[in-house]
């Protein structure tokens, strides 16, 4: 079996693209330089991990967002770096065919479980069954013998758009099904994938899954703020919202605070590494962040419209961990306050979605 | 006789289960089972009528635009909304590469493997492939070198065993026609083809922030403001960008996608005879060219909005969204009035009610309910949507363009129009599909840019955006035209909250189970007679159903908001 590098050289790519490959891997798992050549050696020899993939109460939206691979290609990660023994998206083999390949591959064991969608669990299940078994079912066969389990989306990760009030199937996310098996979480909606493919490469270079914070996120990922890495946060700093969509602020990518932008509240690497090949990302296309890959985002980052009431003000340096689980509700109206403040400094005399200004709080840079 | 049951039907997005009853290898009787559903409109109930574009859009993530602009405008109908000339042309142009990317995914990497036998590929000499490649199209990637390279890959993967999402396939089936030259080269395009809906995509970045699911949808207009003399709105560079990628998706689809779709199916024209299905086929029409309500008028449409009933060419009927109503005497839900009436969308009730083998099972209770997904029917009549309906109602219409474009796929075939109504007919009427928005993609962005040239920069209106401006009560739906057909949402707003909101979506209209009349949906009509030479390996279900391009997440959309009976939560 020719490896990752040998083919990529039959096809004239060098061994120096290939290193400067792995070293903008390096840079994005945040690891020293000095590593570049350990993720090298472990790409070109790698014996293809076994992945079962696993869709549940999902929309593909992740399965899409994994077609979008770009480093490694899409191909090579399907065809050349994984083998992907199941996916019921891009497989050839269906009905009981593509449930062998699922048992073979379980029967082997040491596979990486990748799961998309969360698992209902009102009225026994019945809301998702594949072959006629339960997604809970499938769950429970599947990660007795899995390595380790990938949750791709927030759906999986936390239960998603069906745990959304009032939650009508009982979805949850595979963390609250799953014990004793090392998770990584991706959220997002979906995940972007960068991240997916970045998490495949750690863990083969490795042999392990990345650093994760308290909700499972890899820090390389998720360790920042939007807020902190967002193109837009001078705009911020100094005071210039955007207060209609269309208007000269909006226009001149002014801040998106005012317009409901979750950024503050979101931990996320979008502005860093942006989407679809650095293309773009939301906010930088002009609508505020919606919060995505935190837990609840459906009903803990609402209004769409409205700017985050409560938020405190803590540094750059923080992390999810030290911020703590519970985004929304946070105590210090600071933020808010900080931002009225600059608001009126500008002579603008609108404020479209006023919140109450709490007197006394320090403000985010004071 | 035999019942096959394929269950998880694969490379789909979403979970379907088919049974079939085969008798002297024929299938005599099929029954179609969305088997997933989540409640996503329930969970609408109560919200800002502003937001529920960003809930429906995640009813599904392959068709990642389509609730969002169906929501936007169904608010828009019910608020009496109107969005700016920019809006609705950068509307269109995500929706168009939508349809292109979403077409090509489809044709190769859903559809391709029911028609070409990978095993097979390794047989090919890629010199001759490399002179067939060239002999049907100037696809630039068309040398020996390059077969050969792809064969070695291949070769590689079976020697190791580890064939991955290949293996177990259906390889070697005696339906399998192709010659080893065309197998190799329809792998080597499998694979560009990766590449291409990945690199073509950058359009909903640019456009909307990312894909899967874009984030600039407004109700009113777009988010993504237009400013010539800003680096951080559509400038002339990102006009300029946007004009390169819509070109090279025009160059695949006209040198790769219809070449090998035109390659593929003259080995296949026996499939031409197979899979017609209802012969009843519906369009609501797409492509505004001009700032209008769909709703209210389909004045300017590109393509027309219509019904063609019984294979009939020669006529065209009107469509009245409001003859739209759903039944669910074979679906896992109770309605008030009882099991057997169909009920119009703003009256529609949804309450689970599963009555199903309990899992594991093996086989279905298909005499009783069957599935999650309901039974939308026209005006009492069971209908097919999606490309095939659309170039039909377009042909019958007299579309200049549709025209010519079915003649010359017909004339390379050397067959008439009647071999449209079949499984081969559907998959290409897709690829039809594709040269013709590939090309009007570029028109639109050339309408936009003369657009802004005249000095319009404008995207939203923001006359209504204000909840304070809204009437106490209203009521609207917006109609689309997704990739796989008619879309329709309907929206109650009472005291600017969503009081109801129903969805009517393409393959539930495809897939859907019988109605109380005993009507087949279009997949179980379509099921009748096709051969299936072994049922242990049903090759030819998957051909028929996946000419439909299934997508299950979107049809086992769950209704009614106003169902106060879903709202308990439930957690084990």
């Amino acid at each position: 079996m020719a490896t990752l590098l040998e083919r990529l050289e039959a096809n004239g790519i060098s061994r120096r693209s290939f290193l400067t490959y792995c070293a903008s891997l390096t840079t994005m798992l945040a690891l020293p330089a000095s590593l570049t050549p350990q993720i090298a050696n472990a790409l070109s020899k790698v014996d293809k991990p076994s992945i079962i993939w696993r869709e549940f109460q999902d929309c593909a939206g992740n399965t899409e967002s994994f077609l979008r691979s770009r480093n490694p290609g899409v191909a090579d990660l399907i065809l050349d770096l994984l083998s992907v023994d199941y996916h019921e998206t891009i497989m050839a083999a269906a009905g009981r065919q593509a449930e062998a390949a699922s048992d073979a591959a379980a029967k082997k064991g040491g596979y990486i479980l990748v799961v998309e969608g969360s698992v209902p669990l009102k009225d026994d299940g019945v809301y998702c069954t594949i072959a006629g078994k339960t997604a809970k079912q499938h769950l429970e066969e599947l990660s007795k013998g899995a390595a380790a389990i990938v949750n791709v989306g927030t759906c999986s990760s936390y239960g998603g758009i069906p745990a959304a009030n009032p939650n009508p199937t009982g979805a949850v996310g595979v963390p609250s099904l799953v014990s004793n098996v090392p998770i990584v979480n991706l959220p997002g909606c979906p995940a972007n994938a960068d991240n997916i493919t970045a998490t495949f490469v750690h863990y083969l270079t490795f042999g392990s899954l990345p650093a994760r914070d308290q909700l499972g996120r890899p820090l390389f990922a998720y360790g920042e703020r939007i807020h902190d890495s967002c193109e837009r946060r001078a705009h911020f700093d100094a005071g210039q919202f955007a207060l209609a969509f269309g208007d000269e602020g909006h226009r001149k990518g002014w801040c998106l605070y005012k317009l409901g932008c979750k950024g503050p509240n979101t931990f996320n690497n979008c502005p860093a590494i942006r989407w679809n090949g650095g293309t773009s990302w939301p906010v930088g296309a002009g609508h505020g962040c919606v919060g995505c890959s935190e837990p609840e985002f459906w009903d803990a980052m609402g209004p769409l419209y409205q700017h985050l009431p409560n938020v405190s003000g803590f540094g750059v340096e923080a992390t999810a961990d030290q911020f703590g689980v519970a985004l929304v509700g946070a105590t210090a109206l600071a933020f808010a306050a900080h931002g009225v403040a600059k608001y009126a400094q500008h002579r603008i005399t609108a404020e479209p979605a006023a919140q109450p200004v709490a007197a006394g709080q320090p403000t985010e840079e004071d | 006789m035999a019942r096959v049951v394929v269950d998880p039907i694969t490379r789909i997005e979403g979970h379907l289960r088919i049974e079939a009853q085969v008798d002297a290898g024929k299938i005599t009787n099929a029954w179609s089972s969305g088997t997933m559903w989540r409640g996503i409109e329930t969970i609408l109930h109560g919200r800002d009528p502003r937001e529920a574009w960003y809930f429906a859009q995640r009813i599904c993530g392959v068709c990642t635009t389509v609730h969002a602009l169906t929501s936007v405008r169904a608010v828009e109908d019910a608020l009496g909304i109107i969005p700016p000339l920019n809006a609705i042309l950068i509307r269109n142009l995500i929706t168009l590469s939508q349809f292109v990317q979403d077409h090509a995914v489809h044709f190769y990497h859903l559809h391709a493997l029911d028609w070409v036998d990978i095993v097979s590929a390794l047989d090919a000499d890629p010199v001759a492939t490399s002179k067939l490649a060239q002999s049907i199209s100037d696809y630039p990637r068309s040398s020996p070198k390059l077969f050969s390279a792809v064969k070695d890959r291949l070769t590689s993967f079976v020697k190791a065993g580890r064939l991955g999402p290949f293996a177990n396939g259906y390889w070697g089936h005696p339906a399998y026609k192709l010659p080893a030259e065309a197998n190799l080269m329809a792998v080597s395009h499998y694979l560009d083809a990766l590449d291409f809906q990945r690199d073509y995509i950058r359009i909903h970045s640019i456009l909307g922030g990312k894909n899967p699911h874009l984030q600039t949808y407004l109700v009113g207009g777009m988010s993504v403001p237009i400013d010539p003399n800003s680096q951080a709105a559509i400038n002339a560079g990102t006009l300029a960008e946007l004009r390169v990628i819509l070109q090279k998706g025009l160059d695949f689809v006209t040198q790769a996608y219809v070449p090998d779709l035109i390659a593929i199916a003259s080995f296949y024209t026996d499939w031409t005879a197979i899979g017609g299905g209802l012969g009843n086929y519906l369009s609501f029409g797409e492509f505004p060219t001009a700032a209008t309500n769909l709703s209210k008028t389909d004045a300017g449409l590109f393509l027309p909005r219509g019904l063609v009933l019984g294979k009939d060419l020669s006529k065209v009927l009107p469509v009245d969204p409001l003859k739209v109503a759903e039944y669910i005497s074979h679906s896992w839900y109770s309605y008030t009035v009882g099991n057997d009436k169909p009920l119009p969308p703003f009256e529609g009730e949804t309450t689970p009610s599963y009555t199903g083998p309990k899992p594991p099972y093996d086989q279905l209770d298909v005499a009783s309910k069957y599935s999650w997904l309901k039974s939308p029917r026209y005006d009492d009549r069971a209908v097919e949507v999606g490309p095939l309906a659309r170039m039909l109602v377009a042909y019958a219409a007299g579309h200049p363009r549709v025209k010519e474009l079915v003649g010359y796929v017909l004339g390379q075939l050397k067959v008439g129009p009647e071999v449209l109504f079949s499984t081969l007919g559907r998959t290409a009427a897709r690829g039809i599909e594709s040269q013709l928005l590939a090309e009007q993609s570029l028109k639109v962005l050339d309408q936009l840019e003369a657009n802004i040239a005249g000095g319009d920069l404008r995207v939203h209106d923001g006359a209504k955006w204000d909840p304070g401006t809204w009437p106490a009560r209203a009521q609207g739906f917006g109609l689309h035209e997704a990739p796989r057909g008619s879309l329709s949402h309907w929206v109650t707003i009472q005291n600017t909250k969503i009081e109801a909101y129903q969805i009517v979506v393409p393959s539930t209209w495809n897939a859907g189970p019988r109605d109380a009349k005993g009507q087949r949906g279009a997949y179980e009509s379509a099921l009748l007679n096709t051969p299936v030479a072994d049922p242990e390996k049903p090759l030819e279900i998957l051909r028929t159903v996946h000419s439909f391009d299934p997508c299950m997440a979107c049809a086992a959309h769950i209704l009614d908001p106003r169902g106060n009976e879903l709202v308990e939560v439930t957690i084990a």
